[in-house]
């Protein structure tokens, strides 16, 4: 195995070359500290039982990466952080209530499964994170749709008070005659408080300004492209623009509502498992946003942002064979045809 | 069929090294549909493995009588008449037995482990290396559906042969039992299965006729073609 490493390092190809000092820990540290507000927020908003969760699956991320490497006898790399990237995504995408074990089991999948046994970091096939918590929602569906309410770690009795999501309220909505009055009847969240995350929802899905803030700070740091967050919340909102009858309001509920922020700034936009290339990314992302919306109008389940990411990750192999940008200079086959015909 | 091998090496190579399901990865249908209970996984492997044992047997017997043109449709009708013993005798004696394994029991029929082996072995070998051949392979098939449906039951409802093993109060993963954890624990039986068999000094799967499960079916032309593009590779 060495020996093809030292190949593939002492493989260049021709110039020109361009160096970077972008290494994959200084992006993954970039990717934990745009997190860091929505996880602040979600302490203040489902209590400290989130660091607790949050903490427990980033630790275990982080064991399980280090023993497997250790039995498959392969270099560590916990030292790339992406382990704790991942940990905390699948935290994330938990609710509060979780039961510590079944988070270690989301762990294990996410890390030993999709990753490990993969090859490691670069090979994963589909986002750890998503799969581990698909894993869990397939497993224990009443555990992981406990959502609590907001603040009611303040009442003392955490498990006790659950709330529905904005979504699931959003079930009798779809396909209503008027729009305007079937929001004003529900008792859903204000779209002021659905803004600052004061709705029931996994731990870091909720507060869509601190993701919009994580979101500013990656792209500032060009650790990630827009292409792909804006296309797929674009996606979203135009199809829910038209089965909303052009009712605004229900389109910015969508938006706001459920994990579409959330998988649109940080898992759609994974490396290992999103195209390089933008035309790429566009299509992609279009995927991304058609699947989602169809799942939450037709689907028996009110979200399908983790379904709908994993099934394009899985295409993303077919999308860069169909984008493959020319070389350039080359002439496309096709125009050179219509020439020579012309001819 | 160059070389002789011993009686016995018939009957342990079907157990991990040529594991019809985990390492030639036959017969996966019928593996993944009765796996979600220990119960149906042993039944399945069962009459699986005495259909394959008794057809081995009279294919072999009969192998200087059939025509090699017409030998797949034989190789079925002999199947299919032990399959068919055994499903009534499951109906009969086995009730339950056959209302869980339900379209699966008369399938076996189709099985590509069974007619693979008549294929493959019983056509060309005496009884009674093509009874040992059929144990053995019978005998994996059965570990292979014991092991994934133990796991999968254990995991995916807590029970073991329908008593309760885990505790009530921790909440049975039930992916296990759905056909997502089927595959899950398939490949990860797999991988178990391919290190086996390395470990045991088997080399690593190569291209070429040597490390070929199939190639005493191969024709002398196919394999002439096979070795060629090996060269073409190494080179």
């Amino acid at each position: 195995m060495s020996d093809t490493t030292i190949q593939k390092m002492l493989t260049v190809s021709a110039s020109p070359h361009k160096r970077t000092a972008d290494t994959t820990r200084g992006i993954m540290l970039d990717v934990i500290i745009a997190m860091v507000p929505t996880l602040i927020v979600s302490v203040f908003l489902f209590g400290p039982r989130t660091l607790l969760v949050t903490a427990v699956s980033v630790i275990f991320c982080v064991l399980f990466e280090f023993l497997a490497r250790k039995v498959m006898k392969r270099p560590n790399t916990i030292g790339d952080l992406s382990a704790v990237v991942t940990g905390m995504l699948l935290a994330f995408n938990l609710p509060s209530t979780m039961p510590l074990w079944m988070v270690i089991i989301g762990d294990a999948v996410a890390i030993l499964v999709v990753k490990q046994f993969f090859g490691g970091i670069g090979q994963n096939f589909v986002n750890p994170a998503l799969v581990g918590r698909i894993v869990l929602m397939a497993s224990f569906p009443v555990a992981i749709s406990d959502y609590p309410a907001p603040f009611a770690w303040k009442l003392g009795a955490v498990d006790a008070v659950t709330s529905a999501t904005p979504l699931s309220q959003f079930a009798g909505i779809y396909g209503a005659e008027n729009m305007k009055t079937a929001i004003n009847g529900s008792d859903l969240p204000t779209l002021y408080n659905m803004f600052l995350g004061v709705r029931g929802g996994c731990l870091g899905e909720t507060c869509a300004a601190a993701l919009l803030l994580g979101f500013l700070y990656l792209l500032v740091r060009r650790v990630i492209s827009p292409a792909i967050p804006l296309t797929y919340v674009g996606t979203v909102a135009v199809i829910m623009l038209l089965a909303g009858k052009g009712n605004l309001t229900f389109v910015a509920y969508q938006i706001l509502a459920g994990g579409l922020l959330l998988g649109a700034i940080f898992m759609a936009t994974d490396y290992t498992t999103s195209p390089v290339s933008f035309k790429g990314k566009i299509l992609y992302a279009v995927g991304c946003g058609v699947i989602t919306a169809l799942i939450r109008i037709f689907g028996s389940l009110p979200e399908g942002v983790s379904f709908s990411i994993i099934l394009m990750n899985i295409l993303v192999p077919h999308i860069e064979h169909l984008t493959t940008p020319k070389p350039f200079g080359t002439l496309k086959e096709k125009k050179n045809k219509k020439q020579e015909a012309a001819q | 069929m160059a070389e002789k091998k011993s009686l016995g090496h018939e009957f342990t190579k079907g157990l991990v090294k040529e594991n019809p399901v985990l390492r030639l990865v036959l017969g996966t249908c019928p593996t993944l549909a009765t796996t979600t209970s220990l119960e149906s996984a042993i039944g399945m492997g069962l009459s699986a493995a005495l259909v394959l044992v008794c057809s081995n047997i009279v294919i072999s017997a009969l192998r200087k009588v059939i025509p090699q043109k017409v030998r797949i449709p034989c190789y079925i009708v002999v199947i299919a008449g032990f399959v068919t013993i055994v499903q009534m005798l499951v109906k009969a004696f086995l009730p339950a037995l056959d209302q869980q394994l339900g379209v699966y029991l008369p399938l076996i029929v189709v099985n590509c482990i069974i007619l693979g082996r008549a294929e493959a072995f019983a056509g060309k070998n005496g009884v009674v290396a093509s009874a040992l051949d059929g144990l053995g392979m019978g005998v994996g098939f059965t570990a292979a559906l014991v092991i994934m449906g133990g796991v999968r039951e254990l995991l995916g409802a807590g029970t073991l042969l329908g008593f309760q093993v885990l505790p009530e109060s921790i909440a049975p993963m039930t992916i296990f039992v759905l056909a997502p954890g089927g595959f899950f624990v398939f490949g990860i039986l797999m991988a178990c299965a391919n290190k086996l068999a390395e470990r045991k000094g088997k080399p690593k799967a190569t291209l070429g006729c040597a490390g070929c499960p199939l190639s005493e079916t191969c024709t002398v032309a196919e394999k002439a073609a096979c070795e060629k593009e090996k060269e073409a590779v190494t080179k």
